[in-house]
């Protein structure tokens, strides 16, 4: 019992302790980079590169890069960098502390030749590739691929049995397919561009085009059978690539399209309730939406330590905010202004630029930049030429959300019930103990709450400026009307197909002549059918 | 039957009146009396007041859609700013080979531009004659496509305003453009002279100002005479309740157009005057903000009544050259709130608020009356 409790205390110490062994080693062989020569410093470096440890790669990228010396008093090893005021900084490279020191320190370079230097290369590959973590395996084949030779490929095929993630190993088939291709005979290259015909990768594609070239130089008699047979493959190769890669361009441009639409659904939804709902016309919506950009703003000043979660705080902060101020108004300005839309339009116009004028007093008229939860930055790469970024990705869900909440409050509770029989007949709803009045307001602040949260959001794209709200009112203005006064789908369905009508003409006319174009599109479609995409049925719509 | 006569003019002869007294103020306190001296009107004045007329007259023009025709255009800046671009061009002209590059043909931005030749649409505009037909027709020509389509089609109230924004908008965007061959976003500028007259010279300041006061006058007898015609009563009907004019007989849409076309002409007319003394036309003229101004003016001096736009335009504007230099913060505070306090409390503008004043203290006076006879 006790012999095998010893036993696997041993073992547990073995275990616990090995690593420190083995950091040990490490450093030792490190330390001995000063005492060798160009001729026999090679196998050092492979016995070093044979270790799992994180000071392996630094210590080989920095001789790789020149960086590496050593004291000549002691013969440490350390990493030298230069500043831009001429200042040496030494760092220790088994310990990674900076070392003080002052006046130019006593060193000298630990040389490489070109032969070392393509050596330490295949080193830091191989390290790359044996690497635990797939991130880092996948950006070591990703390197091999764009610059492939016979040592690399060597490389390659030497990792490619051991590999079980089955992305990189397709990566991997891809590039000795691909130095097949390069470097193979006609029969090789054939097959190999059999094998990289789903590929989309660049590198393919560039190899392809390379070997057409090469093919079109050559006089047409003097093609062998194999050449035919390959300059065939290849053209239709290169041409199902090419349509792949329009297919996804096409879904690339309808994301963003999808993305702006979003934007515009967030900005202009506030707007389908007070507008299209109460039928009021309020000037002032744009400035709802930079009270919650600005709200976010003020939030992260407050937190700054929880960038991370703030958005969380700033969205219904945003919606308060927002929101009360629009009852403010209703109740300050616009009540007295019932059934005077043009009068209510000027009044609202003049509050927005009294709202403009305060966040001008207050935060200065200079835009401020919103810091990103780390959450919103990066992107989903589904293949080498197509990726979905999140914040884009995020902001669609989001918009669909606050839309479908809308549609909910507005036909499932009793307060949208109320707020629907206000718009389609007043008198009638009034008689039957609406209170109209309170429901105005409530519509109202629902409205403006919903603009600021479309704040924040357009607070992660742009910075926020006492401007913002005032370019996003007369887009807003052309989604209602656009989409049908008084209804939530078209609104949902005019914001969306501008916003992608918007991005697939951009690249073709560029982003201001795209602008104008939907923007007389829209005028001429207004004539055609005053009443929008879906208009109001029966007797509300007189 | 003189006096009937009189009173169909209204305040017509009083507006003619006061404009031709100012006129003459300002050409001889300018040109006679030296600088220095305690009656002198100095040629910066001469050209804010120049200003301040064409404001007027675009208020004016904006007074006879929306106070006569219930079209509450939000985008009369842009007739504004074309009628500005057809006389900025023909300044431009005017330079010749005094610009920078010293091109005789070409504007300094289209050398720059590496243009060889002038664009189709600047043919003819080194005349006079044309530059002044191309002021009307320009708006002119925009304002029948528009409106004849807005208005076939029914489209009316908010829904117009919203479009007249987005017309001014789109047009915004497209002169920030320098393909569009018109300065891009520093527009036109640089002018030198009108008509072989330097435009720096006292004597020529004058001179524009009295004729922006010429056409002010102009502008006013015709809006006055259109607005008493047979033609302004249905245009105030159709204002009141358009469907019954439909079903009268009459076609509103025809007269709407008509009258969008007038005022779009005004509007252009108004800035071709504007262009030669600021001396600078560019694509901010276009902004929404720009064309909602106006509006504003009209709202404060009195929609629906032709003297009451023109003292709009006169006063606001005064108040915020006054504003912007006092304290240039407080000016958007003043602008907003006056939007709001006008709108709830004087809805018919100051033009209104003193004829309610009189009305209420006539109306004191008769209630006092008994009183007085009972004690």
């Amino acid at each position: 019992m006790v012999r095998r409790f010893c036993f696997i205390l041993t073992l547990l110490m073995m275990v616990v302790c090995r690593p420190a062994f083995a950091a040990d080693e490490v450093d030792s062989l490190i330390n001995q980079l000063p005492h060798k020569t160009l001729r026999n410093i090679t196998p050092l470096l492979d016995q070093i590169a044979g270790h799992k440890d994180e000071k392996v790669r630094f210590v080989l990228t920095e001789i790789l890069n020149g960086d590496l010396y050593y004291l000549k008093s002691n013969r440490q090893v350390v990493s030298v960098r230069k500043s831009d005021s001429g200042d040496y900084k030494l760092t220790d490279v088994l310990s990674l502390s900076v070392l003080t020191q002052d006046g130019k320190p006593s060193i000298k370079k630990i040389r490489t030749s070109n032969r070392i230097r393509s050596h330490i290369r295949g080193l830091l590959a191989q390290i790359d590739l044996t690497h635990d973590s797939k991130a880092v395996r996948l950006a070591a084949v990703q390197e091999i691929l764009e610059n492939i030779d016979e040592d690399t490929v060597a490389l390659i095929k030497k990792h490619q049995s051991n590999e079980q993630d089955s992305e990189i190993k397709e990566l991997m088939a891809t590039a000795v397919a691909l130095y097949q291709l390069n470097e193979g005979a006609a029969k090789e290259k054939i097959a190999a561009v059999t094998a990289l015909k789903e590929s989309l990768q660049p590198e393919v594609r560039n190899a392809m085009q390379v070997q057409l070239n090469r093919l079109a130089e050559i006089e047409k008699t003097e093609l062998t059978k194999d050449d035919r047979a390959l300059q065939k493959a290849l053209t239709s190769a290169v041409d199902s690539i090419k349509q792949k890669r329009k297919f996804y361009e096409f879904i690339e441009n309808l994301f963003f399209g999808l993305s702006l639409g979003s934007v515009l659904l967030l900005a202009a939804i506030g707007l389908a309730i007070t507008f299209g709902v109460m039928g009021v016309i309020n000037m002032a919506h744009g400035e709802m939406i930079m009270l919650g950009a600005y709200t976010t703003y003020v939030i992260q000043q407050m937190f700054p330590q929880w960038i991370d979660y703030s958005l969380f705080i700033a969205i219904p902060a945003a919606f308060i905010v927002s929101g009360s101020v629009g009852i403010l108004i209703e109740r300050g300005v616009i009540r007295f202004l019932k059934g005077r839309p043009l009068e209510t339009l000027l009044a609202t116009f003049g509050i927005s630029l009294i709202l403009q004028q305060v966040v001008r007093s207050v935060f200065s008229p200079l835009n401020r930049t919103v810091a990103a939860p780390e959450w919103m930055s990066g992107s989903w790469q589904i293949n080498p030429i197509f990726s979905l970024t999140f914040n884009r990705l995020y902001i669609i869900l989001f918009a669909l959300a606050v839309f479908f909440a809308l549609l909910a409050f507005m036909k499932r509770s009793s307060l949208g019930l109320h707020v629907r029989a206000v718009a389609q007949n007043r008198e009638m709803a009034r008689a039957l103990s609406v209170r109209s009045d309170r429901v105005d307001a409530i519509t109202f602040g629902l409205g403006s709450g919903i603009a600021g949260i479309a704040g924040v959001v357009l607070s992660q794209l742009t910075n926020v400026g006492p401007n913002l709200g005032q370019s996003y009112i007369i887009d807003s203005f052309l989604v209602v009307v656009f989409g049908g006064v008084g209804n939530l789908w078209g609104t949902l369905v005019a914001a969306m197909s501008l916003g992608t009508i918007n991005k697939f003409l951009e690249p073709v006319t560029g982003s201001v002549l795209a602008t104008i174009i939907v923007l007389v599109g829209l005028v001429l479609f207004i004539q055609k059918r005053p009443k929008g995409l879906f208009p109001q049925k029966g007797r509300a719509a007189e | 039957m003189m006096l009937d006569k009189l009173k169909k003019l209204g305040s017509l002869p009083v507006v003619v009146g006061c404009l031709f007294i100012s006129t003459l103020y300002v050409a001889i306190c300018n040109l006679a009396f030296p600088e220095g001296s305690a009656l002198h009107v100095s040629t910066y004045t001469v050209t804010l007041f120049g200003k301040y007329l064409c404001y007027a007259l675009l208020a004016l023009a904006v007074d006879l859609v929306w106070g006569y025709c219930g079209i509450l255009s939000l985008g009369h800046g842009a007739f504004f700013a074309l009628g500005g671009y057809a006389m900025g061009m023909y300044l431009m002209r005017q330079i010749g080979d005094r610009g920078v590059y010293g091109n005789p043909e070409l504007p300094d931005f289209m050398v720059f531009l590496n243009w060889d030749s002038l664009p189709w649409y600047w043919a003819g505009t080194d005349s006079f004659i044309w530059t002044l037909f191309l002021v009307l027709a320009g708006p002119g020509l925009l304002a029948y496509i528009f409106g004849s389509m807005a208005f076939r089609s029914r489209v009316s109230g908010v829904y117009l305003s919203i479009m007249t924004q987005a017309m001014t908008y789109a047009l915004l965007l497209a002169f920030f453009r320098n393909e569009m061959g018109f300065g891009g976003n520093n527009g036109l500028t640089d002018f030198k002279d009108i008509l072989g007259f330097s435009l720096q010279s006292d004597t020529t300041r004058v001179v524009l100002f009295a004729v922006t006061a010429t056409f002010l006058a102009l502008g006013f007898a015709l809006c006055h005479f259109i607005v008493n015609s047979k033609m302004g009563r249905v245009v105030t009907a159709i204002r009141d309740s358009e469907n019954r004019v439909r079903f009268i007989g009459y076609k509103p849409e025809h007269y709407k157009v008509w009258i969008f076309v007038v005022s779009a002409m005004l509007a252009g007319v108004a800035g071709a005057l504007y262009v030669p003394q600021v001396g600078i036309i560019n694509p901010g003229e276009f902004s929404p903000l720009n064309s909602i101004e106006i509006v504003v003016w009209v709202a404060i001096g009195g929609r629906g009544s032709l003297y009451g736009a023109i003292i709009g335009a006169l006063v606001v504007s005064y108040a915020k050259t006054r504003f912007t230099a006092i304290m240039p913060e407080a000016w958007l505070y003043a602008l907003g709130g006056l939007f709001v306090l006008v709108t709830l409390l004087l809805p018919k503008g100051l033009a209104g608020f003193v004829p309610q004043l009189i009305e209420k203290y006539k109306q004191n006076k008769t209630d006092k009356k008994p009183q007085e006879v009972q004690s």
